[in-house]
């Protein structure tokens, strides 16, 4: 056993990505600032083919079951893929409009992409730590990647600062997880604690690592960092930090979360309970008001993450399954929202102003109508998208008898609506301000797909529940 | 079961229409009377399918009929229409004043046509889909999405304090219903169905009944709208557009009291049984505050806003008094509210329309001016009153009979109500009808056009037919209430009889 390799087929895709990111770097390397715009386009094209072999591959562990290939992990990989290539995608006319472009930014957002997808694969605390500091360490990157611009150095710090001391978190709680059962595979943590039974050592363990996970999902109390960081960071950047890291960071808290911690579920379902809970109440009144499109779409994704562990509460194959759904609806809606956002350019200047859009409903019609849906879907109306999204993660807390979770948390969910609304008042029911410059074709693009993706996801439910549904079953 | 799928047609042909006037670019005249003639003979068309519900409904048949049902998400919930002596009525009243709403709005709404048009038809779609959904969750999905087109409609064509008026709509809407959501999780996990024919036979516990009893009440005395949660339902009848006024008045509200007989009633017998007193009280105090509130209103839509609340309270009462009259008659009052109340919103847009002021001080004399408009107001004022002759009297004459075999006291103050009924419409029709005509800018007053006379005769022969020979719409409901009762009865009885046994006492 210790003389076979182990089976590196089922890393085929990552090993796809990071192969194809080495020489998107020697392209851009060599090629100069002339291939950028080629770099952008194969690294959008990687990502698209790396779905696809995740879609095709086959399934199973590897690395001493370090590495783990199942239907949740394919599910989630496909979407991670997605985000980054939607990301990918919607980076270049923004940041050379902003004269930040260079080559470099596609391939991070590929190699944060690969620590994603291990961070999603991850069967074992080193496998979470290593896929996480390489996913993290690109994104500071990212974060500070418009460097003439003091906002966005500054974010790139303060992203920087406190996710180390997040990571420095994690590997505390792993190691102190490893200390009192004897294991890093999940497998080998759940027998020993089922073996054991709880522990105050366990319990720490398990405490700093939802904390330091917490961190990267952006829950309260560990939410700080997002508003600053996303309203500093270059626009297409926010859209990338909004999608496909909470989404690998989610799948990575499920499987650690029921995995390694099954056994220690009255321990950990509390935390997450109140992580959940208070990101909700949280995200809902601190956007009310906020005036920055940017900000307030921080605070909107500290709600949704805490819709998101709604699911992971339960703790069930029903939370698992709304979890994913979820996960779905909010790629779509983000992808969507941030389409607009960075279309938002008049007579050469971006704006992140929210009043910027007043009577947009007459000026492009096209674009408040899609956005209005996206709007009305993330405020949980049916029947779009996010409404499903909800209903699923709810059904399963209310299954698992969390009951006052179940019923806060709607009622935030009401508050939530109010300030979408209010974007919907102002672009509808406002006097029109000046027209913005037309979208690129890209970003259209981007908006039609996600915009009429959202507004039929009712049509789409039965084929995607079933996917989702059995990705689910996998961990149980 | 004729082969046609009537009702998913009923329902999705608006949205058809919509889609259709998305399509029409140019923004011309021309293009503008295309947008709204496609409007129209879309809503005539949906009104001619939905008559043929109607000959394909047999009245004698208590279930669910012209049933569909398709797989939606997986075990979870289904597509499943039907419809039964109670929801078909309110399927026609929408599809029937449809297009009577668009006709309303033809000259009175000029700007953004377009997104008028396509917000109407996309509510029909909302509002046929309510009444027609025998699944939770799809019923759900029409009952919440109705709120964006409304959402909309308000604060986009609405008057003065329309921003606010839709923002507390939808708010005060979407806090009530959500809890009713958990409430529909909650029984999927119970009985492992949304389907709403298995629901009414799944015997839910005695203590579980309360929970989503009250769940589900949210959502409905919000909608009804029930005192004390009703103070939405003047700002967003005032600042609503007439055809906006007149669909809430006449269907939306009607979602509340629809949903207290499909569901609450059913599915909750003890409940229902053990809190009708609670019914009663907020229905009594309904009745007679907001009539007396009404007595001081100065505008004529937040008066008759106020009247709907205070004939709603009708509704709740005969709902809750489990008899066969009260059900009978609840179901009648609000079909008939539904007439008279839109044809009232629809008067008030007349004059609205030519003199831009709600105020009931600005008007006066009007019967010199306008004798056609007088007459058509004093019927829907007389029906709005309860007179004999008229649909308004047989819905309030049952529910106050079936309220009188309950609880006397509770029919002695709703019975109140009628007389003060009397007081705020005939003195509203005085101030605005009658009288001297002194002010100067009424005097070019013009009467009705032969399109005004064109949406409110139907009305007015329909609530003089209905109040001399109500028997089509008593006969439609029979079979289906009786056999709702039946079951509520038997329920009732099973557990009055375990707790007599000396068993688990069920209720009280």
């Amino acid at each position: 056993m210790m003389t076979a390799l182990p089976d590196f087929a089922l890393a085929g895709p990552e090993i796809l990505l990071a192969a194809g990111a080495l020489v998107l770097l020697m392209l851009g390397a060599y090629g100069g600032e002339r291939r950028a715009g080629l770099v952008s386009g194969l690294s959008a094209l990687l990502l698209v083919v790396a779905a696809v072999a995740v879609m095709l591959g086959r399934e199973g562990t590897t690395f001493d079951g370090a590495f783990v290939v199942d239907g949740f992990a394919r599910f989630v990989k496909v979407l991670v893929l997605i985000g980054s290539a939607l990301a990918v995608v919607m980076t270049q006319r923004f940041a050379v409009a902003e004269k930040f472009f260079n080559f470099e930014l596609p391939v991070l957002i590929v190699i944060a992409t690969i620590g994603m997808m291990l961070m999603i694969s991850a069967n074992d605390l080193i496998g979470v730590y290593l896929g996480l500091e390489l996913q993290s360490l690109a994104l500071y990157v990212v974060a500070a990647f418009h460097r003439d611009d003091g906002r966005s150095t500054e974010a790139g710090l303060k992203y920087f600062v406190l996710g180390a001391l997040s990571s420095g978190m994690l590997l505390y709680g792993a190691s102190l997880l490893y200390g009192f059962t004897g294991h890093t595979g999940f497998a080998g943590i759940a027998a020993a604690a089922t073996a054991g039974g709880s522990s105050l050592g366990l319990t720490f363990g398990i405490v700093f690592v939802a904390a330091g996970i917490a961190f990267k999902v952006s829950a309260v109390p560990f939410h700080m960092w997002t508003p600053d960081v996303y309203e500093g960071a270059p626009t297409p950047v926010t859209a990338f930090f909004a999608a496909a890291p909470k989404i690998a960071a989610m799948a990575m808290f499920v499987r650690v979360v029921l995995e390694a911690l099954g056994p220690a579920h009255v321990e950990w379902q509390q935390i997450v309970a109140f992580m959940s809970l208070a990101s909700m109440v949280l995200g809902a009144f601190a956007a009310i008001g906020q005036r920055n499109i940017k900000r307030l779409m921080a605070y909107s994704s500290i709600g949704h993450m805490g819709f998101a562990l709604v699911g992971l509460a339960a703790g069930s194959e029903a939370g698992v399954y709304g979890i994913l759904i979820y996960l779905v609806t909010y790629l779509a809606m983000t992808a969507g929202a941030f389409a607009v956002i960075l279309s938002m350019r008049r007579d050469g200047v971006m704006t992140e102003d929210i009043d910027s859009l007043a009577g947009l409903s007459r000026t492009n019609p096209a674009v408040a109508y899609l956005l209005g849906i996206i709007l009305f879907s993330l405020a949980g109306i049916p029947p779009f998208a996010g409404f499903f999204g909800k209903y699923f993660v709810f059904a399963a807390a209310i299954n698992a008898g969390l009951y006052w979770l179940a019923v806060i948390g709607i009622l935030s969910s009401v508050v939530g609506a109010y300030y979408y609304l209010r974007i919907v008042k102002i672009m509808f029911l406002d006097e029109p301000a000046a027209a913005f410059e037309p979208m690129g074709g890209e970003m259209k693009a981007v908006l039609g797909v996600t915009g009429l993706f959202v507004a039929a996801f009712a049509l789409v439910l039965g084929p995607l529940g079933d996917a989702a549904l059995a990705a689910a079953k996998t961990l149980f | 079961m004729s082969g046609m799928p009537l009702l998913t047609l009923t329902t999705f042909l608006p949205l058809a229409g919509a889609l259709f006037i998305l399509m029409i670019r140019a923004q011309d005249e021309a293009a503008i009377l295309n947008i709204r003639r496609v409007a129209l003979y879309t809503t005539i068309a949906t009104f001619l399918v939905s008559i043929g519900i109607w000959t394909g409904f047999d009245p004698k048949n208590p279930g669910f009929q012209l049933t569909e049902t398709a797989g939606w998400s997986g075990s979870f919930f289904a597509y499943r229409m039907g419809v039964d002596g109670i929801s078909i009525l309110f399927v026609l009243l929408t599809t029937f004043l449809m297009p009577f709403c668009i006709l309303a709005s033809w000259e009175s709404v000029q700007v953004r046509v377009k997104e008028y048009m396509i917000a109407f038809l996309v509510l029909e779609t909302l509002m046929v889909g309510v009444f027609c959904a025998t699944d939770l969750v799809l019923f759900y999905v029409f009952f919440e999405g109705g709120l964006i087109p409304m959402f909309l409609i308000i604060g986009i064509w609405g008057g003065q304090r329309r921003v606010y008026a839709s923002y507390k709509f939808f708010l005060y809407t979407l806090a009530g219903s959500v809890l009713m959501m958990l409430a529909v999780m909650a029984m999927y996990w119970e009985s492992g169905t949304t389907d709403i024919t298995e629901l009414v036979n799944h015997p839910f516990p005695a203590s579980m009944q309360w929970w989503l009893w009250f769940a589900f009440f949210a959502s409905f005395a919000v909608k009804m709208p029930m005192w004390p949660v009703h103070t939405w339902l003047p700002d967003a009848h005032v600042e609503a557009p007439t055809a906006g006024s007149v669909l809430l008045a006449a269907i939306l509200l009607k979602m509340g009291g629809y949903g207290f007989l499909r569901f609450s009633l059913p599915m909750f017998p003890l409940a229902s049984y053990d809190l009708a007193p609670f019914i009663f009280t907020l229905s009594v105090v309904a009745i007679v505050y907001t009539s007396l509130v009404a007595l001081v209103q100065e505008d004529m839509k937040k008066l008759i806003a106020y009247s709907s609340v205070a004939h709603m309270g009708y509704v709740t009462m005969g709902i809750f008094t489990l008899n066969t009259q009260g059900l009978q008659g609840a179901v009648f009052q609000m079909f008939s509210h539904g007439l008279v109340s839109g044809a009232l919103f629809l008067c008030v847009g007349v004059v609205y329309d030519r003199l831009h002021t709600r105020e009931i001080a600005a008007y006066g004399g009007l019967v010199n001016r306008m004798p056609a408009y007088a007459t058509v107001f004093m019927v829907m004022t007389m029906a709005n009153v309860g007179l004999p002759g008229t649909s308004g009297f047989i819905g309030e004459f049952l529910t106050l009979s079936a309220a009188f075999q309950v609880n006397t006291w509770v029919a002695a103050f709703a019975a109140l109500g009628v007389i003060l009924s009397a007081a705020y419409a005939l003195w509203l029709f005085r101030r605005v009808v009658w009288g001297a005509l002194t002010k100067a800018n009424l005097k070019a007053m013009m009467d009705l056009s032969p399109r005004e006379v064109a949406i409110l005769a139907p009305l007015v022969v329909l609530v003089i037919l209905f109040g001399v020979y109500p028997l089509p719409v008593l006969d439609a409901t029979a079979a289906s209430v009786e056999a709702l009762l039946r079951s509520v009865h038997a329920a009732i009885d099973a557990a009055n009889a375990t707790a007599s046994a000396g068993s688990l006492p069920l209720i009280r």
